[in-house]
């Protein structure tokens, strides 16, 4: 249809009317058109696959347990539905992870590119994105077998076998190189005018890379930081084999948690009857995480178009 | 001397400001003694040999890739900043060597400032571009007053003082040029290097920046690069004229052609080359 306005472009046909029909260029149209359907289905279905059981759920648990009770055992009779040890759990392994990978995944990314020499950058980044390559069941088999043994060895208070510590670093490790490489992309799109500028002005590089290349670059990070965030709170097998299966409301970051996440994997493997409460509680859950990732996006998309510099 | 006609000089009037010096009585802040400059093997500068005069401003001109950029980003030693560039031969500044083991190149910068072809302020408000540089560099004195100097002695306070919070991006750019040259100022530099500080301004923006330039080099030594020979003759004491030259193995290096009083490169050149560039039939 769009080709109707489009004349061919050379020789002097004896009509401007389209001599052949372009069967090809529709085609790729509806097939690109298609691709780009995929996800927008994709993430519709989910909603609305979550959306049911939600609902039949909330008919049988008052909303008001749900939000504010903070005894977690849904698979236990009597059953309990107060969802905040899982919501502060989530929060607690994600808020580690996120003490863990800005600061390092930063610092990273600014050596990578105010320091590194091309050579060094070249090598460095890939090897960086690697990291972000490997299995999360992986990083979860680190997280028990390695990390967990160092802490009990070094910490002084008392971590138990499974601890949301131990889950929290290892997500942190994990996200590093989501914050490392996109803040790396943002930094590395800043003009190199501005930096001239600073240099210009007697400021040392570390001047230069934190108070005028960090600022500039600042939406790209926040994109990168938030996107880690999602990452790691939606995390699953690093928490659950890492962190234990245990409903626990506390701060004590020694304990084993279970994780929203952590809960669906644990319920959703066992087998739990189609329609019955304990079926619908997964999809609960997985709706507020849902419900928590997307507006953390969406406080995300506010942020970085608040910060945008335009350097023209 | 803008009088001054000969077959030569047909559209250029040249009326450089203050009363020329003769090379001898010059009061040298930068002498620049067999200067060749490196790019890893390939040697874009070849063998400059120039004075810059105190409170004087000194244009380099010629045609692209002649290496006048090249030198005069050695006088702030921005070139340390491109992997593989060094520069051999000697540059003292006043008595001391610029290029010498003891100094530390951020504090060249902080003597001699900058001002770059495109106005680059920082994505910051006009306030902290003004600000950056002293903080920086913790100068002291009130901060507020400093920001009014700068701006005041850049000519862009009255346009600016109500709107000093706002993005200094928001600015034109004929301001955000003023801006930065605002902001070299602020740090109470000796010497202003300008790199074709109007090629991306329109005329009525070239002449403001022109008019400061003159007005400045009362208090300061620049050295300004353009491609713009009229904005030489007219702005300039001192031109020293670059070119170009390839040698056997085609590879081009920039020379050092000419130095003289501005008046005298344009009506009296010496060197062919000089006349054929300055009468435009070449470059």
């Amino acid at each position: 249809m769009a080709a109707r306005h489009s004349a061919t472009a050379s020789g002097a046909p004896s009509s401007l009317a389209r001599s052949r029909p372009r069967y090809g260029e529709a085609l790729i149209k509806a097939v690109l058109m298609l691709a780009a359907l995929v996800s927008i289905a994709t993430t519709i279905g989910i909603v609305v696959s979550l959306l049911e059981p939600t609902l039949r759920f909330f008919t049988e648990v008052s909303a008001l347990e749900f939000f504010t009770s903070t005894n977690w055992g849904p698979l236990f009779e009597p059953p309990t539905y107060g969802v905040l040890p899982l919501v502060s759990a989530t929060l607690i392994t994600t808020g580690i992870a996120v003490v863990v990978a800005v600061p390092l995944g930063l610092a990273a990314a600014i050596y990578l590119s105010e320091y590194a020499r091309p050579r060094v950058r070249k090598f460095c980044k890939p090897a960086l994105e690697v990291l972000a390559g490997i299995p999360t069941v992986v990083f979860g088999f680190f997280a028990l077998s390695f990390i967990t043994p160092l802490l009990r060895g070094v910490l002084p208070f008392e971590i138990e076998i499974f601890n949301a510590l131990s889950a929290g670093l290892v997500v942190g490790f994990m996200i590093i190189p989501i914050v490392a490489s996109l803040s790396e992309d943002a930094m590395a799109a800043v003009p190199a005018g501005l930096r001239e500028g600073s240099y210009a002005l007697g400021a040392s590089k570390m001047v230069t890379s934190l108070r005028v290349v960090l600022p500039a670059a600042f939406s790209g990070i926040v994109a990168a930081v938030i996107l880690a965030i999602s990452r790691g709170a939606g995390e699953t097998m690093i928490v659950y084999m890492a962190g234990g299966g245990q409903p626990n409301f506390t701060l004590d970051i020694g304990k084993a948690m279970q994780t929203m996440a952590a809960f669906i994997a644990q319920a959703g493997s066992g087998d739990v009857p189609v329609g019955t409460v304990d079926y619908n509680t997964i999809f609960a859950v997985g709706s507020l995480l849902f419900v928590m990732t997307f507006l953390m996006n969406l406080v995300s998309a506010r942020l970085v178009r608040k910060f945008r510099e335009v350097y023209e | 001397m803008s009088e001054t006609e000969t077959t030569t000089m047909k559209n250029i009037a040249v009326n450089a400001p203050g009363a020329p010096r003769t090379i001898e009585s010059l009061d040298p802040v930068f002498t620049v003694s067999g200067l060749s400059v490196f790019y890893g093997e390939y040697e874009a500068v070849r063998g400059v040999d120039m004075v810059i005069g105190n409170r004087e401003i000194t244009a380099m001109i010629g045609p692209s890739g002649c290496g006048k950029s090249t030198v005069l980003r050695c006088f702030n030693r921005m070139n340390d900043l491109i992997p593989g560039a060094r520069a051999e031969g000697k540059i003292l500044y006043h008595d001391e060597d610029l290029y010498g083991d003891h100094v530390d190149p951020i504090e060249v910068r902080r003597r001699i400032g900058m001002v770059f072809q495109k106005p680059n302020p920082f994505p910051k408000s006009i306030y902290d571009n003004i600000a950056y540089g002293p903080r920086v560099n913790g100068l002291k004195g009130k901060m507020d007053d400093l920001v009014e100097e700068a701006l005041t002695r850049a000519a862009l306070w009255d346009e600016v003082k109500d709107k000093l919070k706002q993005n200094a991006l928001s600015l034109s750019g004929g301001q955000q040029q003023r801006l930065c040259i605002a902001r070299a100022i602020a740090v109470k530099p000796e010497v202003i290097l300008m790199d074709e500080p109007c090629s991306a301004l329109d005329p009525i923006a070239t002449t403001k920046i022109e008019d400061l330039m003159q007005e400045l080099a009362r208090d300061y030594t620049i050295v300004i690069v353009t491609h713009n020979m009229q904005q030489a003759a007219r702005v300039s004491h001192r031109t020293a004229f670059f070119t170009a030259e390839v040698d056997d193995k085609g590879e081009r290096h920039g020379r050092l052609v000419e130095f003289d009083e501005t008046s005298r490169i344009f009506t009296n050149p010496t060197d062919k080359r000089t006349e054929d560039y300055i009468t435009g039939r070449f470059g």
